[in-house]
């Protein structure tokens, strides 16, 4: 493994928006211009103390951070491993941590002049969190989903209606979440002397997979101090569902120095990596480049994007950040992948077990974490990112029992 | 850099000699139908063309509007990737050793097929360029040194939101001509403006004396004459495909698809020719003058 130095984290990305060989601005001329400006206004914001208050506070009374870390004792203990720890993330205001990056991009948008938001979404959390933002700050919102997802997530469609929003179904490609981010940069190439696109994930072209991860590295922050406060230590392993990424890297990103604490990304195996049937990049895939940045590709040997599958509509995705390649090469954060049956059992049991019901994507995470914990000695701490709520979920849970509602 | 002796710079010559602009269709390799592309390229070179943009397909053609991206879809069902577009390229250079083909596609098919291979399969084949949408200059390094290797020309987009000082740059790295994109959008778009293509065609003429074609919202002779009123090419694109496409949905064969694809490159000819060759001239500044009002309807 690379060691990586704070000198190194201080470096990366480079001004090109380079994670090593990944990451970059692989996009049309037309968006140039106002990448351009994004970076150059995230450079000087990121430094302004002013800009830093006014984000802090909206998270503090908007989103109602911090977030707990909360010990799950009687999951814990039927395990029968390692101490687990969620990070409450589920709790924020619109259900995930999703609502962290908008509120900061809002912020971005506010300070640029644009008064019409854009958004991509796969399960709409993203488009929930984009769609509330947009409503208090009186701004234009348009969320691009894939119809297959429409159908999917019916209920995150309906709040993003009534927070004001339009959804706009998309009907190219495989209809879900890249085939809407195609059409959000259709929109933004179109539209972008008076929009700002909020991309929902560490993806895309720089400098969004930095400025995203640094939204949502408060996630981490807050978990690095609950964890010295509660437990006296770090933790020893960390655990986040990795779609785009940015749940984790949020989670990760202030931990990567410390050596000592291991970092588990779980990608969705869908039917099992070996059937081809899932959305696991990292696990699976090969370098390419796809909408706006270098990373790992589901991609067949033509450079043609594969179909993913995956239970879960926010992870159902053929790339992932840049950030997470980076860190995958560096063998800094250990890539594995859980297929859709135990997601679903670990969705069940954590429910029964902690009254807690986990988005199913966030279930990928807790899969994981059911197997990793019993490897681990009781003095031992798991933090997993219990990333977002599953009552969006309930449908295709209750589909997937046999059960009509 | 404009060094190269290719047949992408020998056309332009050619034509500027003669006072007149490049008429550049563009097709999708292997859409309407699998075999109608090389025929097709034969018959546009009859009918007018002088330069062919072949695009290849890609599963997120995100600078494509609507009948594009259907064109993409629909080639990919019918299985053609990168391999047989170059394939392509080679059998149409069979019998037409002049007229220049540029492929134009998106950066993965080109990174999954390795920036070396490319760049020898697509000279075997007697490729002159390629136009890789979302490789701007930036990220193109690695690819050029291979491109220049072989002779190929890569060719760059400028586009609306393109700052003066970044068309230097893009200049400085563009070889064969440049390509200005007539507006904020995607292919096929419909708010072509023609001052705004004026203003910025002199621009680009401030940094190069490569030739500037301009594409994007061209549909017909009256968009190509007007537009030709200042630039040295004119691409049309999604009004072909278009037609081919519904010519193939009501049924028709290869042969009445290549007859109304020849009959439209033909009326856009027709359109551009009917601009004087007052500005046909491509070097740099003599096009701030012109006045695109006058442009004649074919």
């Amino acid at each position: 493994m690379n060691q990586i130095t704070t000198d190194l984290l201080a470096t990366t990305p480079d001004a090109a928006g380079r994670f090593g060989d990944y990451g970059g601005r692989y996009v049309s001329e037309t968006l140039i211009a106002a990448l351009d400006e994004l970076d150059s206004l995230y450079n000087r914001l990121s430094q302004d103390p002013d800009f830093q208050r006014e984000f802090d506070e909206d998270l503090a009374h908007y989103v109602g951070r911090p977030s707990p870390l909360y010990e799950a004792r009687r999951w814990s203990e039927k395990l029968g491993g390692a101490r687990i720890f969620f990070k409450r993330e589920d709790l924020n205001h619109t259900g995930a941590h999703k609502v962290n990056n908008t509120v900061g991009q809002a912020l971005l948008a506010k300070h640029m002049g644009k008064q019409r938001i854009i958004a991509e979404t796969g399960a709409g959390q993203h488009g929930v969190a984009s769609a509330t933002i947009a409503a208090r700050l009186g701004m234009e919102c348009h969320v691009f989903m894939g119809e297959e997802d429409v159908h999917r997530q019916s209920l995150n469609v309906y709040r993003m209606k009534l927070l004001g929003a339009e959804v706009v179904p998309v009907t190219s490609g495989t209809r879900t979440l890249k085939d809407a981010m195609n059409e959000a940069m259709r929109d933004w190439v179109t539209n972008v002397d008076n929009t700002f696109y909020i991309i929902g994930t560490v993806a895309g072209p720089a400098p969004y997979p930095r400025l995203v991860r640094d939204f949502q590295s408060v996630i981490g922050r807050e978990a690095r101090a609950q964890s010295l406060a509660m437990t006296g230590k770090l933790p020893d392993a960390l655990v986040a569902c990795v779609g785009g990424g940015s749940n984790a890297i949020g989670l990760f990103y202030p931990f990567l120095s410390d050596q000592d604490v291991a970092m588990y990304g779980v990608e969705a195996g869908g039917d099992g990596l070996a059937t081809g049937r899932h959305a696991a990049p990292l696990s699976a895939g090969t370098p390419g480049v796809l909408h706006g940045n270098k990373t790992y590709l589901m991609q067949d040997e033509d450079g043609q994007i594969l179909h993913t599958h995956s239970v879960s509509a926010g992870l159902d995705y053929p790339g992932v950040g840049p950030e997470h390649a980076w860190l995958k090469d560096m063998g800094r954060v250990e890539y594995v992948a859980a297929d859709d049956e135990e997601t679903l059992a670990a969705f069940h049991e954590v429910t029964r077990t902690e009254g807690i019901m986990p988005a199913l994507e966030t279930a990928h995470a807790l899969a994981y974490t059911a197997r990793l914990a019993p490897t681990m000695g009781r003095d031992q701490i798991i933090v997993v990112n219990l990333s977002g709520r599953g009552d969006k979920d309930i449908n295709t849970v209750a589909r997937l029992d046999g059960i009509e509602l | 850099m404009t060094d190269n002796n290719g047949r992408i710079a020998r056309r332009f010559a050619e034509l500027s000699a003669a006072g007149r602009r490049a008429v550049i269709p563009y097709l999708v390799a292997g859409d309407p139908l699998r075999d109608i592309s090389v025929p097709l390229m034969h018959r546009l070179v009859e009918a007018g063309a002088d330069i062919i943009e072949l695009g290849v397909p890609f599963s997120d053609p995100m600078a494509e509007g609507p009948t594009i991206q259907r064109g993409h879809e629909r080639a990919l069902d019918k299985g053609v990737r990168l391999r047989d577009a170059l394939a392509m390229v080679a059998e149409f250079r069979r019998n037409d050793a002049d007229t220049p083909v540029l492929l134009m596609g998106y950066a993965n098919p080109v990174v999954g097929m390795g920036f070396d291979c490319f760049a020898e399969r697509a000279s075997e084949a007697g490729l002159d360029a390629l136009l890789t949408v979302d490789m701007p200059p930036e990220e193109v390094e690695a690819l050029n040194t291979h491109l220049k290797r072989v002779g190929l020309d890569n060719i760059f987009l400028v586009a609306p939101t393109t700052p003066p000082e970044r068309v230097e740059k893009i200049t400085e790295v563009a070889t064969g001509f440049v390509y200005y994109v007539s507006l904020k959008g995607v292919t096929g778009a419909g708010h072509l403006d023609v001052d705004s293509v004026t203003e910025h065609v002199a621009l680009i003429r401030r940094y190069t004396t490569l030739p500037v074609a301009v594409g994007f919202g061209i549909k017909d002779a009256e968009s190509a004459a007007k537009v030709a009123q200042a630039a040295d090419g004119v691409v049309v694109g999604s009004a072909l495909v278009q037609l081919m496409a519904d010519r193939a949905a009501a049924g028709d064969g290869e042969q009445a698809i290549l007859d109304a694809a020849a009959a439209l490159v033909a009326e856009i000819r027709s359109g551009v020719d009917s601009v004087g060759d007052s500005v046909g001239d491509s070097v740099g500044g003599s096009v701030a003058g012109a006045d695109a009002d006058k442009a004649g309807t074919a």
